[in-house]
């Protein structure tokens, strides 16, 4: 696994909005681009964050020293394509070997347009973005990296993430059926499916990880994938047996039609059960702004794999993968709403539970991908209320 | 949960002796458990047989002993210490084996002491190979198909059915002893044999192979709430089939997908949890199928281990501490990152850079041995280096191993084709220059890596430096500019490696980079990839482009440690710069540390203020001074590898600290040093330099036959031989000249039968104080670093031992040593011979320290940084309490082929110490430290050459007396009943005869050596040894062997058990 030959690399460049510039080579797609420049702390994963449509108009950075290495496989999309704005590393291998991959990374980005640089200092620039914030960025790669100044004018025009309302960019336009499960070969080591239960959970697709919809599928449950701009009664009315409402890009306070569809769900009912509903990420912050708290945007955000949650109720930590760059006020949470997880590296909340309804959120990814599989639990016990809710269900119509 | 307040005292093990498989990381380890433990507030006892430890320190633990680690010893220690608990993860398999036969034999019971961090049961499970199969299948996971054989007929047809190659371990060996590689039947039966022979229990596994397979660790912590955290995946170069100990690994794991990496993650939590082990590290090993994915589990270790070690230096996450704590009650997130200072423990670490580890081997002392890495593990030493890329760290890591290489130089240039492709294929220790020279010749990936099975990734990461050194042909180094400089640095390339390149010294590559301006900038090793600030000067250099040392501007002394653990360069060197950093601090002098081992104390990030884990290579060093700016260096306690930069480091203006680089030349050159010793009057065995075998015989002739034949400038007795009659020395020449690269050889008359000694000294310039005096047991001829070595002298009269002080006292004048020296004499007929000086620590240091409370190490750095002896108040030789022996363990057992013979050039690894009221008492317990049973009835056989035997009578009458049966081959037999001492003759089984001990001294007698280390008999190779055997054996019979802690050893004031209570 080769790439094809040994690409004249073109200089690369990354030019902050602030004026800085960080000098590369090109190793992706030529031309700019531009968007919020983040840094990930993850050492394996990037094909999954590569696509992870929560990265929508991000350029990332990737704080490991070699990403590449193993290849881009058929398996590992968290979405259809890749869905960064850009990628700056410190060194993309021109040679990575893996049983499953079916593509070199560097090849894959130049195919599918995405603006790659390497060779770049990305500890300094990960110290600059940790002390002055993320900020917006413009990547170049070939004949555009030559002219700075245009690039910092281009980095300025970007309109920056608050108030973006990105979910709807990145959804799916169309309800659709999900029925895949995680991969045979690396299931065998997961926890096992709870027993068949005949129970169907809508995903509000916010740019839904893929991982999200398999381990959903590993547990049995049969899901339904609806658009961002579903509204309450068009979920309600696919009879669900639960609802997870999605990660996803941008800020959380300007995707306004689904937190108005999220409190609606937030009291609906299914035969005489509060309806059970999972939010994750971005569908974590919509919940709580649904029920009356406010979210800020953070500093730098959390993209890493390598985050302490600890679970109030149990007093255990786990290891999570992390990737927001806003966070939900605690001080805001409404009376119904009570902090269930907080982060042991800055204390912010990232998970509430609901005072009487199945209601679950949290900030981190417990659905992995990449990263760790800690949280994985939380999957566990929406399946279970669902469950409940099916089983009610089953005995209603009986 | 807070710490557990139910417990007052608990006992640490230590890990024994340095061999190979267990080395200093387990002094690292287990000084890092007993100060967590300390300020906590327990009462820590230590046991530790290694004195040339830190652990061993007496202000490490309340009470320290260093006594054998054995069940019995340390069963009268818990006793009289009054201990509550024993944890026993942090002294590697030497202290698990130890706990378990603590547990076996019901003494933890009967004192109703706890094992901590992890139970007989856990331990057993995870040793235990049958029971280890049971536990991973209840869990689903796989392990390498297996079957228990015990006979050689079993073992066929075991591998009748796995098919071949087949792996061979033996059942309860250390290390994978006895173990290998069977690729037929003829092999299978050989190591099988050998295998089923090394067995307590004559059980061997015969086990399906992965060889080829990549391989992979996982370095788990668990808490008692069942939080389990990955510190680091480590992954091997050298794919299965290469020992983890003996392969070039790579930390964090590169070439593994999340998904497998995190399946990887789950399954080590999964193990962790089914053996039991409730709180602290372990260690997973996995192997992976390239061509699959598919997964085995090949062994857990249930405690702290190399790898442990290496993945606290290589993350900056300190797994002994935490582990120590998990084990006294916190949780992971009760613990703070210390790193960060503002986060938990509870993490895994983020690294932003590749950390490559190396190993350092030493077949060139066990002419014999084929050389072959395999499942056992062989090499002495490691190092490791830090760099952005896998590339840099690389590089970085051959340049620290010391082997004159400064990259991927050109080694194996002489091998053809054919014997390249052998190389590559079946790995020796220099395979990585093997795969470098196939893509000098143009050889595919495809084809290194069916010879090597070792990841295209990395290869192809090789040949891209290869093609970088091929596109440098003919370049000049005034041609390179900035752009192309930076970029090669940034690849890793040495100076010295650029200049061999373009044909140009290393100081003219050095002179261009600097006027360009082409520097390293010091990153920091933060545990989280920059996302928190670092307040924690632990760094290492790269070509990036933001400096984030920030030295301080306070006064400060720079010390340069001595690199990879190698025979005759060990834990010693790594203890003086230790004690010289702790000194120094307390004085309020900034200490900064630059070292490559991993393994060390002194690479533990607060050891010194500042930490540059560096390769100690001259260009190195010059550009961490070059930003620290230290008042000077100190260069003579890591041995020579620092003491070589002396030179060089002192023609850049840089400061040497103590005794001047001068001065060292002129303890080394021997026209100079003959001089001076001619000057002083005192005297050298007779001794010339001949530049051609013919001179050699000439000259041999004038001095005289015994004669000890030697190349010029080697270390640690390196083809050093004793030559008795013109053939031999003839057949020695060859070898030494090949040695000497053109340097003469020396020939010295052999001062046959004489005493040796050891002194070391304290000076500053004006005055010399004695560390002490020790004499070895072993005749000279036998190396100083592999005798056992007696503090105070037991046979030398007061008179002899005052003439050695004044001889030593003058040398160090006369060479204006400023700071430790050490003097090697050799006393024959009475009189008295310098055969070398050292200005600098010996090894000798640390046992000098403990046998008489003088910190020797850290009063030399203080007195280099400028203090007075006398201010002080070191005004005087401190004379011992208590007599204390140190004894040496040899590394025969790994190498085949090899005879187990004493000679001038060192092999052991390790040492440990005795000590008691009599000289018998210390070396009764320095034998059962080093792993010596000796017997209490039998019979003993004797084998010596035939001028020898006279020797004999004394000690073989002492035996007599002691009840035992004396025997001798047929030619000692002959030669004794000659001078009319008649003894039987042994048969051919020694069985047959009861043989409980054996003496087989001399070429000949080696079918005896072989029989005795076979059956596991005690087998002295010396007359002397046998002597201080026969003593220690009496004083065995007299009773048990009481332990003394440090304090008593040292003649402190001794507070009791009881008294201890009542307060
Ligand atoms: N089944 C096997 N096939 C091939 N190589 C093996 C196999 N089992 C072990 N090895 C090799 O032998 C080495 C030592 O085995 P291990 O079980 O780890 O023993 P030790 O206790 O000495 O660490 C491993 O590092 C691995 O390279
Ligand atoms: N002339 C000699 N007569 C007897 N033994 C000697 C003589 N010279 C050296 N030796 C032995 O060889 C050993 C190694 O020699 P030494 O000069 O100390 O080398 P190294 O630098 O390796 O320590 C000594 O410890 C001593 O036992
Ligand atoms: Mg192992
Ligand atoms: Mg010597």
């Amino acid at each position: 696994m080769q790439s094809p030959e040994r690409r004249p690399r073109g200089p690369g460049l990354l030019a902050l909005a602030d004026g800085s510039i960080f000098r590369g080579v090109a190793v992706g797609a030529a031309g700019r681009a531009r968007g919020e420049v983040v840094f990930n702390t993850a050492m394996t994963g990037y094909q999954e964050v590569l696509s992870d449509p929560s990265y929508h108009q991000q350029i990332v950075t990737f704080t490991a020293a070699h990403v590449g290495v193993y290849g881009l496989s058929g398996e590992d999309d968290e979405s259809r394509g890749l869905q960064v704005a850009g990628v700056v590393v410190r060194d993309l291998p021109r040679r990575g070997s893996s049983w499953r991959s079916c593509e070199p990374l560097d090849v894959g980005l130049a195919r599918r347009g995405v603006v790659a640089i390497a060779g770049v200092d990305t500890r300094r620039l990960t110290h600059w973005l940790r002390d002055r914030g993320a900020q917006a960025g413009c990547v170049a790669a070939g004949d555009e990296a030559r002219d700075e100044e245009a690039c910092v004018a281009f980095a300025r025009g970007f309109a920056g993430l608050a108030g973006a309302d990105l979910a709807v960019a990145v959804s799916r336009r169309e309800p659709s059926t999900w029925s895949a499960g995680t991969p045979r070969w690396i299931a065998d080591l997961e926890a096992a499916p709870a027993g068949a239960v005949d129970a169907r959970v809508v995903v509000v697709d916010f740019g839904v990880k893929e991982s999200i919809l398999r381990l959903l599928v590993d547990r049995g449950l049969r899901v339904t994938v609806v658009p961002a701009t579903a509204s309450a009664a068009e979920i309600l009315a696919l009879a669900p047996d639960g609802v997870v409402l999605s990660n996803g890009p941008g800020d959380p306070a300007a995707v306004t039609a689904a937190i108005d569809a999220a409190r609606a769900l937030a009291t609906a009912r299914v035969a005489g059960e509060a309806l059970p509903i999972f939010g994750i990420c971005l569908g974590h912050q919509i919940l709580c702004l649904a029920l009356g708290a406010a979210t800020v945007k953070m500093k730098f955000g959390h993209h890493g794999a390598n985050h302490p949650v600890r679970e109030l109720e149990s007093g255990r930590v786990w290891i999570t993968s992390q990737n927001h760059g806003f966070a939900v006020d605690p001080a805001t949470l409404p009376a119904s709403l009570r902090p269930s997880h907080v982060s042991l590296f800055d204390g912010s909340l990232q998970g509430v539970v609901h005072a009487e309804r199945p209601i679950r959120t949290f900030q981190g990814h417990p659905e992995a991908g990449p990263g760790p599989h800690d949280a994985a639990a939380l999957f566990d016990r929406f399946a279970a209320d669902v469950a409940r809710v099916a089983a009610a269900r089953a005995e209603g119509r009986r | 949960m807070p710490r557990r307040t139910d417990l007052r005292s608990i006992l640490i093990l230590g890990a024994g002796p340095i061999v190979i498989g267990q080395a200093c990381e387990f002094d690292y380890s287990g000084v890092q458990a007993c100060r967590a433990l300390r300020a906590e507030g327990y009462r820590v006892v230590l046991v530790n047989s290694n004195p040339a430890t830190i652990m061993t320190d007496p202000e490490t633990a309340d009470a320290v002993y260093i006594e054998p680690i054995e069940w019995e010893t340390v069963a009268r220690i818990l006793e009289r210490e009054r201990v509550d608990a024993v944890l026993p993860t942090m002294g590697g398999q030497t202290a698990l084996n130890c706990a378990l036969e603590l547990g076996r034999r019901g003494v933890l019971d009967r004192l109703g002491v706890q094992l901590l961090g992890a139970s007989v049961d856990a331990i057993d499970k995870a040793e235990d190979r049958q029971r280890f199969a049971e536990v991973m299948a209840s869990i689903g996971l796989s392990v390498p198909e297996a079957r228990f054989c015990r006979a050689i007929a079993e073992a066929e047809a075991a591998a009748a059915e796995l098919g071949f190659p087949a792996i061979v371990r033996p059942s309860f060996t250390l290390g994978g002893t006895g173990g290998g590689i069977a690729r037929d039947l003829e092999e299978l039966r050989e190591i099988a044999g050998r295998g089923l022979a090394a067995s307590p229990i004559g059980q061997i596994l015969v086990e399906e192979s992965v060889l080829g397979w990549k391989e992979f660790e996982m370095e788990v912590i668990r808490d008692r709430a069942d939080q389990c955290v990955i510190v680091c995946a480590i992954e091997n170069l050298d794919p299965m089939g290469v020992h983890t100990g003996d392969s070039i690994t790579v930390a964090p794991a590169l070439t593994l997908s999340d998904r497998e990496l995190q399946r990887m993650r789950d399954a080590s939590f999964a193990v962790i949890r089914a053996i039991g082990v409730e709180t602290g590290g372990s260690n997973v090993q996995f192997a992976v199928d390239p061509a699959s994915g598919r997964m085995v589990v090949i062994e857990m270790n249930p405690r702290v281990s190399r790898s442990s070690a290496l993945a606290s230096k290589a993350t900056g996450f300190p797994i002994a501490k935490v582990a120590a704590r998990l084990a006294v009650g916190y949780t992971l997130d009760e613990l703070a990152n210390e790193i960060t200072g503002v986060t938990p423990a509870s993490f895994e670490p983020a690294l932003d850079y590749v950390v490559v580890k190396a190993p350092r081997f030493a077949f060139e002392k066990f002419r014999g041995d084929p050389g072959r890495l395999g499942t056992q593990m062989k090499s002495v030493g490691e190092v490791m280096a830090i760099g952005r890329t896998f590339q840099e760290a690389l590089q970085k890591a051959l340049r620290g191993l010391e082997i004159g290489a400064a990259g991927l130089g050109p080694r194996g240039a002489a091998l053809d084709d054919e014997a390249l492709a052998r190389e590559i294929e079946r790995p020796g220790p220099e395979r990585i220059f093997a795969v470098a020279e196939a893509f000098r010749r143009g050889w595919s990936i495809d084809v290194v890596h069916a010879l090597s099975r070792i990841d295209p990734f990395f290869l192809d990461q090789i040949a891209e430096l290869l093609e970088v050194e091929a596109s440098l042909a003919g370049t000049k180094v005034e041609a390179l500019d900035a752009s192309t400089l930076r970029r090669l640095k940034r690849l890793g390339f040495a100076d010295r490696r650029l200049a061999e390149l373009c044909g140009a010294r290393e100081a003219d590559v050095r002179a261009r980079r600097h006027a360009l301006g082409v520097r390293p900038v010091f990153l920091r090793v933060d545990t989280c990839a920059a996302e928190f600030v670092s307040q924690t000067p632990y760094l290492y250099s790269s070509y990036e482009e933001a400096c984030e040392a920030r030295p301080s501007a306070r006064d400060k002394v720079m010390i340069l440690g001595s690199g990879p653990n190698r025979i005759g360069q060990g834990i010693e060197f790594d203890y003086c710069c230790v004690h010289a950093a702790m000194a120094l601090r307390a004085a309020e002098v900034e200490t900064i540390m630059v070292n490559c081992n991993p393994e060390t104390v002194s690479t533990d990030y607060d050891t010194a203020d500042r930490l540059y884990f560096e390769p100690l290579t001259l260009e190195d060093v010059l550009e961490v001074i070059a930003v620290e700016r230290p008042r000077g260096v100190i260069v003579q306690l890591g041995g020579q590898t620092p003491l070589r930069l002396a030179r060089g480091l002192e023609a850049a203006g840089v400061t040497i600290l103590g005794t001047s680089p001068e001065a060292i030349d002129l303890a080394e050159d021997r026209g100079r040093f003959q001089a001076l010793l001619a000057r002083l009057g005192l005297r050298q065995p007779e001794n010339a330099a001949a530049r051609t075998p013919e001179e050699a015989e000439a000259m041999a002739s004038t001095i005289g036959y015994p004669l000890v034949v030697r190349p010029s400038y080697v270390l640690g007795g390196l083809a050093m031989e004793i030559v008795r009659t013109p053939a031999e020395l003839s057949a020695a020449l060859g070898a030494a000249f090949a040695a000497s690269e053109s340097e003469p050889v020396l020939l010295d008359r052999y001062l046959q039968g004489a005493i040796e000694v050891d002194v070391d000294a304290l000076a500053d310039g004006d005055d010399v104080v004695i560390g002490g005096v020790i004499e070895h047991v072993e005749q000279a001829g036998v190396h100083s670093g592999d005798s056992a070595s007696v503090l105070p002298p037991f046979s030398l009269s007061p008179a002899i031992q005052a003439e050695l002080r004044r001889q030593t006292a003058a040398l160090a004048r006369a060479l204006g040593v400023v700071g430790l020296c050490n003097v090697q004499f050799a006393i024959q007929g009475g009189e008295i011979f310098v055969l070398e000086v050292n200005p600098r620590a010996a090894r000798t240091v640390p046992f000098v320290a403990k046998a008489t409370g003088v910190a020797l190490a850290g009063i030399a750095a203080r007195v280099m940084a400028g203090a007075t002896l006398r201010g002080l108040g070191v005004t005087e030789e401190r004379p011992p309490a208590m007599t204390s022996v140190k004894e040496v363990v040899l590394p025969f057992r790994k190498f085949t082929g090899v005879d187990n013979l004493l000679g001038p050039e060192m092999k052991s690894t390790g040492e440990v110490m005795g000590s008691g009221e009599s000289f018998a008492e210390a070396y009764a317990k320095a034998q059962l430290g080093a792993g010596v049973r000796l017997p209490l009835e039998g019979s003993v056989a004797l084998w010596v050459p035939e001028e020898e035997a006279p020797a004999l009578v004394a000690v073989a009458d002492h035996l007599r007396l002691l009840g035992f049966r004396v025997i001798a081959s047929e030619a000692t037999a002959a030669a004794l009943r000659g001078i009319g001492y008649p003894v039987d003759v042994l048969g051919d089984r020694l069985e047959l005869d009861g043989v409980t001990m054996a003496l087989a001294a001399g070429r000949e007698a080696q079918p005896l050596r072989r029989a005795a280390l076979a059956r596991g008999v005690p087998c002295y190779t010396t007359i002397p040894g046998l002597a201080a055997g026969a003593r220690a054996i009496q004083r065995m019979r007299e009773g048990p062997l009481p332990p003394r802690s440090l304090v008593e050893v040292q003649g402190g004031v001794v507070v009791d058990a009881d008294a201890r209570a009542r307060t």
